[in-house]
């Protein structure tokens, strides 16, 4: 059965599905525990650099450098390489470098800073208009941000957490390599390295599905919340 | 009551700096209709916005229901603006509420009320602007001027003292425009709040302001009543305003037939009238022609218009006479006059 044939990638009884069912829900669960958390930590990351941009004061300056250089920073260090580097923090956090946990802190920093950029260009786009108008009812900037900016852009929020979640499945794929679970830990090893390659097979049919189910559940509520 | 005293806006642009108002001295009374026309670029919207202090002044005082708004910050400049309502070009709706979250927008940021008694008040809003069946609709739904009723009836939702317009109608094509003024009228008429409105166009402040400032270069060059202004515009830049709105699209031909007419009959005179209030109605010209039966007259071109406090009316005629008959035409503008109807004659320097 350990052969390289092409046949062997479609000899679906040596798949162990008890396994393949526990990476799936793996790799479901980290993906969804992250991109709740990026999406709260880039909504604020990219409220800030939003915020901070267009005033003129020294401490918006200088929130709005160090917040900048950090997203900038961490979009720019390769996931792969992120993972090593917090492999001493997601100990001292999480109290171990293995398993579906273990993968969220590094997950969480690589994404977040991309969704605050997509956050804040949101909010850019958004007509200046409105929020000259809520200023001119005499809206507080909380009410401005909770009734005028994220309301408004909605769509845009949406669509980027869609992009961001599924650079995230992909993220975890590439964890799980290194021994955070998932569908990428049982390819890796139960596929490539035992040389199954219909496990290799099923686990990235599986990711492709669950791509393409975000895809549309971020299309379908894009288009449900879009009143433009 | 509004007041600017001595107000003057210097903005720090990159290029240098913008002085975009110059030392304006403005009394607006409570309950009428205050009109500011002006080019592009003449600072318009920037007088406007010193009201609910979305500018402040470089120097000098703007004063709103006794309130020195310059001087406001924080909650106390919100709570002013609460009074203050606004109406824009582009309606600046949140695209993701309907016609009624619209209206109640206003209400949850001055926190009024609870969600049942804000929708009764947005209701009675959305129907005060005629707006009643759309109000699940989104502003995507709408026509241009639904959308800025939606826009009004928003920034009447707090019960302003004051409503601010700036440019409001002109994205808006003629008719809409002016079933939009007809609105912006009643609205004053019924709750008698003040409104000030900023406009390029003097078909609007000739619709519905009861006194109009001309605003030229950053500086208020002409002010008053409107009837006054249109009978008599002192400033070129006022004149030109007068003359967009009273010459009947056709001010280009009329110049031309003008041009003709001396050139062809130089001993013919050229009579510009002006007829305003009941006078238009009076069949002064017949009359005049049968106290002179020797002056011959010609029509060139004759409109009239309709302003809130009356009507106002221009006629340009070529008056000829019999060679030694000129007294006559002389004569007739005499009686012209004493009929207190204004003439002017063109010759050929003004044209
Ligand atoms: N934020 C700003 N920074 C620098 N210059 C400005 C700013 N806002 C307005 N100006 C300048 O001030 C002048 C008056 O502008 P304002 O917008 O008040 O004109 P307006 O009469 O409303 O014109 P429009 O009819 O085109 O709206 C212009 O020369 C403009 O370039
Ligand atoms: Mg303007």
């Amino acid at each position: 059965m350990n052969n390289n044939s092409f046949a062997s990638f479609f000899q679906f009884s040596n798949v162990n599905w008890p396994k393949m069912w526990e990476a799936t829900w793996e790799t479901i669960w980290m993906t969804v525990v992250s991109m709740i958390l990026v999406a709260i930590l880039g909504l604020i990351l990219g409220l800030i650099l939003f915020e901070t941009r267009k005033r003129t004061s020294i401490w918006a300056r200088i929130i709005n450098w160090i917040v900048a250089a950090l997203v900038n920073v961490f979009r720019s260090i390769p996931f792969i390489i992120l993972i090593v580097l917090l492999l001493p923090a997601t100990q001292a956090m999480v109290g171990t470098i293995i398993g579906p946990r273990a993968a969220l802190p590094s997950l969480i920093i690589s994404a977040a800073p991309f969704y605050a950029r997509l956050v804040q260009i949101a909010f850019d786009d958004l007509d200046h208009g409105v929020i000259e108008a809520a200023k001119a009812m005499g809206a507080t900037n909380w009410q401005i941000v909770t009734k005028v900016l994220i309301p408004e852009s909605k769509p845009a929020l949406v669509s980027g957490l869609t992009v961001t979640a599924i650079s995230l499945i992909g993220y975890t794929a590439m964890a799980g390599a290194i021994g955070a679970g998932g569908l990428g830990n049982l390819a890796y090893l139960d596929g490539f390295q035992a040389n199954n390659n219909a496990i290799t097979m099923m686990a990235t049919i599986i990711i492709v599905i669950i791509v393409f189910v975000f895809q549309f559940i971020g299309d379908y509520t894009v288009k449900r919340i879009d009143k433009r | 009551m509004i007041e600017f005293k001595d107000v003057s806006k210097t903005y720090q642009a990159k290029e240098g700096p913008v002085k975009a108002i110059t030392d304006v001295n403005l009394t607006i009374p409570d309950g009428k209709i205050y009109g500011i026309v002006g080019y592009s670029g003449a600072g318009k919207s920037t007088l406007i916005r010193m009201l609910n202090g979305l500018e402040t002044p470089t120097t000098g005082k703007v004063t709103v229901n006794g309130q020195n708004v310059s001087e406001l910050s924080g909650q106390r400049l919100r709570e002013e603006r609460l009074q203050i309502g606004m109406i824009f070009q582009h309606f600046d709706l949140l695209w993701s509420r309907t016609v009624l979250e619209n209206v109640e927008f206003p209400l949850e940021i001055a926190k009024k009320g609870n969600k049942k008694e804000r929708q009764k008040k947005a209701e009675e809003l959305v129907k005060l602007v005629g707006l009643q069946g759309r109000e699940n609709a989104y502003p995507s739904e709408l026509s241009g001027g639904q959308k800025q009723r939606v826009g009004i009836a928003r920034a009447l939702a707090n019960d302003p003292k004051i409503l601010l317009s700036d440019e409001a109608t002109s994205a808006l094509d003629p008719q809409t425009t002016d079933e939009v003024l007809e609105l912006l009228l009643d609205i004053n008429h019924r709750l008698g709040i003040t409104i000030v409105v900023i406009t390029h166009e003097m078909h609007v402040i000739r619709k519905i302001c009861d006194h109009v400032a001309v605003l030229d270069a950053g500086r208020i060059v002409e002010e008053g009543p409107v009837l006054d202004v249109f009978k008599h515009p002192q400033q070129a830049i006022t004149k030109r305003f007068v003359n967009q709105e009273t010459s009947t699209g056709s001010a280009q031909d009329t110049k031309t037939v003008v041009q003709q007419l001396l050139a062809s009959h130089p001993d013919g005179v050229i009579v510009k009238l002006t007829f305003h209030g009941d006078q238009a109605k009076l069949p002064i010209v017949s009359e005049m022609l049968r106290q002179f039966p020797e002056v011959d007259m010609s029509i060139i071109e004759g409109n009239i218009h309709q302003t809130t406090e009356g009507s106002i009316g221009s006629l340009y005629i070529q008056l000829e006479a019999e060679q030694g008959q000129q007294k006559q035409i002389q004569g007739a503008l005499d009686y012209l006059n004493t009929m207190r109807v204004e003439t002017e004659v063109i010759n050929s320097e003004q044209q």
